[in-house]
């Protein structure tokens, strides 16, 4: 059982390749990161699987335990288990954002079944705890003049709420001050299951130091050009990456 | 053309015949009417209104005065919308009933009429939450009836005719005052041929602290419904009028043309709150306006759904010091359906206060327009007023207009006006979609954070409704 990417291309609406043959393989029970520069198809990658419009997949599969995902639709993709926090969540004016998440749970249950709001509120409340939320967030409007900090947060109490089984973080770790970021990876270690598989997209190793990576891969020009253990990303923060496209491209 | 079917119940077949469309409303029952004034508008349409209906001298002459104003009044197509042109005045029946007076118990109401009234959940709301109810059935009230607590201190609420009749030295002085039979084309079709509407008197001092709700009901095609209302609170009261509207969907045209009057006598408060769901082929053109005097306060709060096209622009006149004027709309337009809502603020003395604030969706092809007129004279001071009107485009061919006209004429007032009109976006929508919502969910949710602050301001039973409305206007609305 896990998320996988063959040879995945991608391109813009105007044809530009992004992404050019991305294989990559996340079991369940793993935790995935992938560094690499800016400009070098991470975030695209993130898109692609979640099923943004915006790009055109010209080759590759991926697949959700075995079934193939290009089929489905962004929110089929939701529901069969596939969330992403995004690095620039989107503001939903007046929509508060208990409604936004218990909109999100209803959507997951059969015609005719209401989610039982007294177990809801409990579970919510569960959470934001953890990510030490303050009550009154409930009935703010989702992401309506939030800080950098209080969006991310959001986008991990979301995913603990949905529960997914492939989490793909992007850049999640930007704009975070170090608190926000312990505070948010005790979220994403709190999620961390033999069920659950993860892929981290990050620039900087400062991340990894909180949630620590089972494997890490290294994607430059539309290609991951280099797996390892966690070692890899304390030699990216080493040497850089253009150590790296050195010897990806040597 | 009149029948009457005495023996009219429900069998297997009718029920079976009832089409139960995605929308609550979509639904009628075979026509059983006493009284029919046939089709199209003559002298001899209103006398027969008036015969059935045994007008006293002053209103046949009321009446009479108001067809022939309707006659000479051109269509107001010089800055109206075409389709006016589409109304055949010549094919509407201007009046049917079933001839039954209208019942105090819903016990006593036909079986027809009475199905229709519990589909739309009336009698279940006035047990819930409702001071008093009036359910008008094309024509003429079936069920009228208020808590006797109330008429215990005076509080009088019935159709139209029984005020006119019963009421005559209240009603009269006011009836026609606040808008006149030549406010316009529509108002003075509506003087001819009036039926139904309700009449409330509230004396002094005293408070509803339920709401009182109409609800008109169109059930016959090629039918006009063109109820009257006339609301006075006198000094110090306040009360909360609802009122709902639905029809089937015919393959005619329907016209709906109301003529509301709200007077608020000093530190009177009247909120009038409506919630219209008309079938795509209803015309609807209402005109409405209420008189404030000192200190006292009208609110409209308005929610235009359906319809083909509605015209409508409540209206506020400030007459007193001190008197405060408010609009709270929201307008949805689907496909083939053109909202031209606003509101009118006419400031008339010293300190007085209005408020308009509106949002409009338009869905697909569908076409929303504001237009509003704020007036503040000269020679008055303080007088303050503040616009907003938010429009929202769901898809890329749909409209929204906006003609806002303020006048303000001196140096010794506040004004304030605020336009803005948004779209979806598609980050939004993506955002929304990796969460799971379906693109008509995510389309419903963002519509209703959109209206969500205006939303807060119905009474809860309606903003319930409001919201369930809306979701089905969105759902196979998007793609």
């Amino acid at each position: 059982m896990s998320l996988h990417i063959q040879d995945l291309h991608a391109t813009l609406e105007d044809g530009t390749e992004i992404l050019k043959g991305v294989t990559l393989d996340i079991p369940q029970g793993e935790v995935h990161a992938i560094m690499g520069p800016n400009g070098s198809g991470k975030s695209t990658l993130s898109k692609v699987i979640a099923g943004n419009e915006g790009y055109v997949v010209t080759a590759g599969t991926v697949t959700l335990d075995g079934a193939e995902i290009f089929g489905m639709s962004t929110d089929e993709r939701s529901r069969a288990g596939i969330f992403l926090a995004f690095q620039y969540p989107s503001e939903v004016p007046g929509v508060s954002n208990a409604n936004f998440i218990r909109a999100a749970l209803q959507a997951r249950l059969p015609k005719g079944v209401d989610i039982d709001a007294v177990a809801y509120y409990k579970n919510l409340y569960a959470k934001m705890d953890l990510l030490e939320m303050d009550r009154k967030f409930t009935a703010r409007a989702v992401n309506e003049g939030f800080s950098g900090g209080e969006k991310k947060r959001n986008e991990i109490l979301q995913m603990m709420m949905l529960e997914p089984k492939y989490c793909i973080l992007d850049e999640t770790d930007s704009g975070l001050d170090i608190d926000a970021l312990k505070i948010v990876a005790k979220g994403v270690n709190a999620m961390r299951s033999p069920e659950r598989g993860m892929l981290l997209i990050t620039h900087y190793q400062r991340l990894l130091d909180y949630i620590k990576p089972d494997h890490v891969h290294v994607m430059a020009e539309g290609r991951i050009v280099r797996s390892g253990g966690p070692e890899l990303a304390h030699e990216l923060e080493k040497y850089g990456y253009d150590f790296l496209k050195e010897a990806a491209f040597a | 053309m009149s029948y009457q079917d005495a023996t009219a119940t429900l069998d297997l077949e009718t029920r079976e015949a009832i089409d139960i469309d995605r929308s609550k409303g979509d639904f009628t029952f075979p026509e059983r009417n006493k009284f029919d004034a046939g089709r199209g508008l003559t002298d001899k349409t209103v006398d027969y209104i008036c015969d059935v209906k045994n007008d006293p001298d002053w209103v046949r002459e009321f009446r009479h005065k108001a067809l022939k104003v309707f006659r000479d009044k051109p269509m107001p197509t010089n800055w109206a919308t075409k389709d006016l042109e589409n109304i055949d005045f010549d094919v509407i029946r201007y009046y049917l009933s079933d001839g039954e007076k209208p019942k105090r118990s819903w016990a006593d109401v036909p079986a027809d009429v009475l199905e229709t009234f519990e589909r739309l959940g009336i009698p279940q709301q006035e047990r819930a939450f409702l001071a008093g109810v009036e359910a008008q059935f094309d024509s003429e009230a079936a069920y009228s009836n208020v808590k006797e607590e109330l008429t215990k201190q005076g509080v009088i609420f019935c159709n139209s005719t029984e005020g006119l009749k019963e009421h005559e030295a209240i009603f009269r002085p006011w009836f026609g005052k606040v808008i006149p039979t030549g406010d316009n084309k529509f108002s003075a079709l509506n003087s001819a041929v009036f039926s139904g509407g309700s009449f409330i008197y509230i004396p002094k001092g005293v408070k509803l602290k339920q709401p009182l709700q109409a609800y008109f009901r169109i059930n016959s095609e090629n039918f006009g419904q063109f109820e009257r209302t006339l609301i006075i609170a006198d000094e110090g009261s306040e009360v909360m009028y609802m009122e709902g509207c639905t029809a089937p969907k015919f393959e005619t045209a329907t016209l709906h043309s109301a003529v509301v009057e709200l007077v608020a006598l000093k530190g009177a408060k009247i909120q009038y709150v409506t919630v219209q769901n008309w079938s795509s082929n209803v015309f609807n053109l209402v005109t409405k306006r209420g008189l404030a005097m000192e200190d006292a306060e009208v609110r409209w709060i308005d929610c235009n759904i359906g319809s083909r096209l509605t015209m409508k622009y409540p209206g506020v006149i400030m007459k007193g010091e001190r008197a405060r004027g408010e609009v709270i709309s929201i307008a949805l337009a689907n496909t083939g359906q053109h909202q031209d809502t606003g509101a009118k603020m006419i400031h008339a003395a010293n300190n007085t206060t209005s408020n308009v604030v509106s949002k409009s969706i338009s869905v697909g092809e569908g076409r929303s327009t504001y237009r509003g007129q704020v007036f503040i004279p000269k020679h008055l001071k303080g007088c303050r007023n503040n616009t907003e009107c938010d429009a929202l485009l769901i898809n890329s061919n749909s409209r929204t207009d906006t003609y806002p006209a303020i006048t303000v004429k001196g140096n010794r007032h506040a004004t304030q006006h605020e336009a803005s009109v948004s779209q979806v976006s598609e980050d939004m929508l993506f955002y929304m979609q990796q969460r799971g919502l379906n693109q008509g969910q995510a389309m419903s949710l963002a519509v209703n954070g959109f209206i969500n602050d205006l939303v807060r301001e119905f009474p809860m039973e309606y903003s319930v409704e409001l919201k369930r409305l809306i979701d089905l206007e969105m759902e196979g609305s998007v793609g």
